[in-house]
């Protein structure tokens, strides 16, 4: 399991324009490409240097492919960068705060302690 | 040496920049109140006439990142841009450009390292809406330099609650040590209680109004040993997931001084999240 992973392809998407359209519209495409050409890319480095080991889980790409924000706050998935993520996608179908509102309450099952989110 | 004109402790609320300068239907029923209080707060920051700003805060993942994550980091540059496309999306913040102080950003690092904190620093650094949101509400102008300081209180494993009071003490020793004539303003912004991408968000109010209330009194008080017998990172999970953020008050407690009692204390209970402001004076209350 690499929440590590996780946060990376959250906090990558979240930061360019292109790719927050890109993934809401094609999850399962847009998870495919980036865990094969950047899920191994050094973020503030050298270009052209890359690392040699990062993957996802099947859970944690199902859970990408999925757009399924209940399973990847269980992953232990940084829950600001997925909120602001999914915010940034789907926040536009919904009025004022229905959006906010709904993903807390797709949460309402669970209890302290939450998933431990440290990576 | 310098003066710490005044200490200031704040939440950072994102949603405040839209509210206040929304109109007609737009405007949230809240917003006039909100305005009415950030004023006054606005206020306490004029009256002690600063020079420089050093302002606490923290990256919310955009420049700083879990390859390479400080735990407390000092921007020694003569400009910082402020503000990324994210937050202008979510929240409608203005880009931003403020100045800097190379002169007490070097002096805090150099001394900083030999009091025992081995801060780390970054010479082009883009500050957030954790720095940004207090210019808006205290010095909207943006017409002072400031030094900015940035915690870690966002991506585990974190320093611990009392770490981050030794560095507010630490931090109002070195301002007091610079050699300059310079009135400085230390200001700060944290969290009360407050989930973010959990199930206790967005409610009515914040997640945990007893926490928020005890919080509140132990700023106002200077309640610096209350508050350090009772808050550890395990027990900051219990008012909601965000609330780690609170260490930045803790900090500003230790700017401040155990025992001081702030010479302006407001609060203002929205929904999601509880807003609380402070101001210390440490060598009076200016006429």
């Amino acid at each position: 399991m690499s929440k590590y992973l996780l946060n990376k392809f959250l906090y990558t998407i979240d930061r360019d324009p292109e790719l927050v359209e890109r993934y809401r519209e094609d999850a399962a495409g847009t998870v495919s490409w980036w865990e094969q050409e950047l899920a191994n890319e050094i973020l503030n480095c050298h270009t052209g240097e890359r690392s040699t080991w990062l993957s996802f889980t099947d859970e944690e790409r199902r859970a990408l492919r999925e757009h399924d924000h209940v399973a990847l706050f269980g992953l232990g998935a940084h829950p600001f960068l997925t909120l602001t993520l999914f915010i940034a996608m789907f926040e536009r179908d919904h009025g004022p705060l229905e959006y906010q509102k709904a993903y807390g309450r797709a949460l309402q099952h669970l209890s302290l302690p939450y998933p431990d989110i440290a990576t | 040496m310098a003066t710490v004109a005044a200490v200031i402790a704040s939440t950072h609320h994102p949603f405040y920049y839209r509210a206040s300068t929304a109109t007609g239907a737009d405007r949230p029923p809240f917003a006039d109140e909100w305005v009415a209080k950030i004023e006054a707060f606005r206020e306490t920051l004029t009256k002690a006439r600063p020079d420089i700003l050093v302002m606490v805060g923290s990256d919310h993942f955009h420049q700083l990142w879990l390859d390479n994550m400080p735990q407390f980091l000092v921007g020694k540059a003569p400009y910082f841009d402020a503000n990324w496309y994210n937050e202008e999306r979510e929240f409608g913040l203005p880009r931003m450009r403020l100045a800097g102080d190379e002169q007490l950003a070097g002096h805090i690092l150099r001394n900083g390292l030999d009091a025992g904190f081995d801060l780390a620093f970054s010479n082009e650094l883009r500050i957030d809406h954790s720095i940004t949101c207090p210019i808006i509400t205290l010095r909207p102008d943006a017409d002072l330099p400031i030094v900015p300081i940035y915690t870690n209180i966002f991506a585990p494993p974190l320093p611990r609650p009392g770490r981050f009071v030794e560095l507010g003490r630490t931090i109002r020793q070195l301002v007091e040590s610079w050699p300059s004539d310079k009135r400085v303003a230390i200001i700060g912004t944290g969290h009360l209680s407050l989930e973010l991408g959990g199930p206790r968000q967005f409610g009515a109010h914040g997640p945990d109004p007893e926490f928020d209330r005890k919080a509140v009194e132990w700023i106002a008080r200077g309640d610096v040993d209350g508050c350090l017998s009772e808050v550890t990172l395990d027990s900051l999970h219990e008012p909601g997931n965000a609330t780690h953020g609170f260490m930045d008050f803790m900090l500003m407690m230790g700017v401040a001084g155990a025992g001081a009692k702030a010479d302006h204390v407001d609060s203002l209970d929205l929904f999601h999240t509880m807003e609380a402001y402070f101001t210390w004076y440490p060598n009076g209350v200016p006429a």
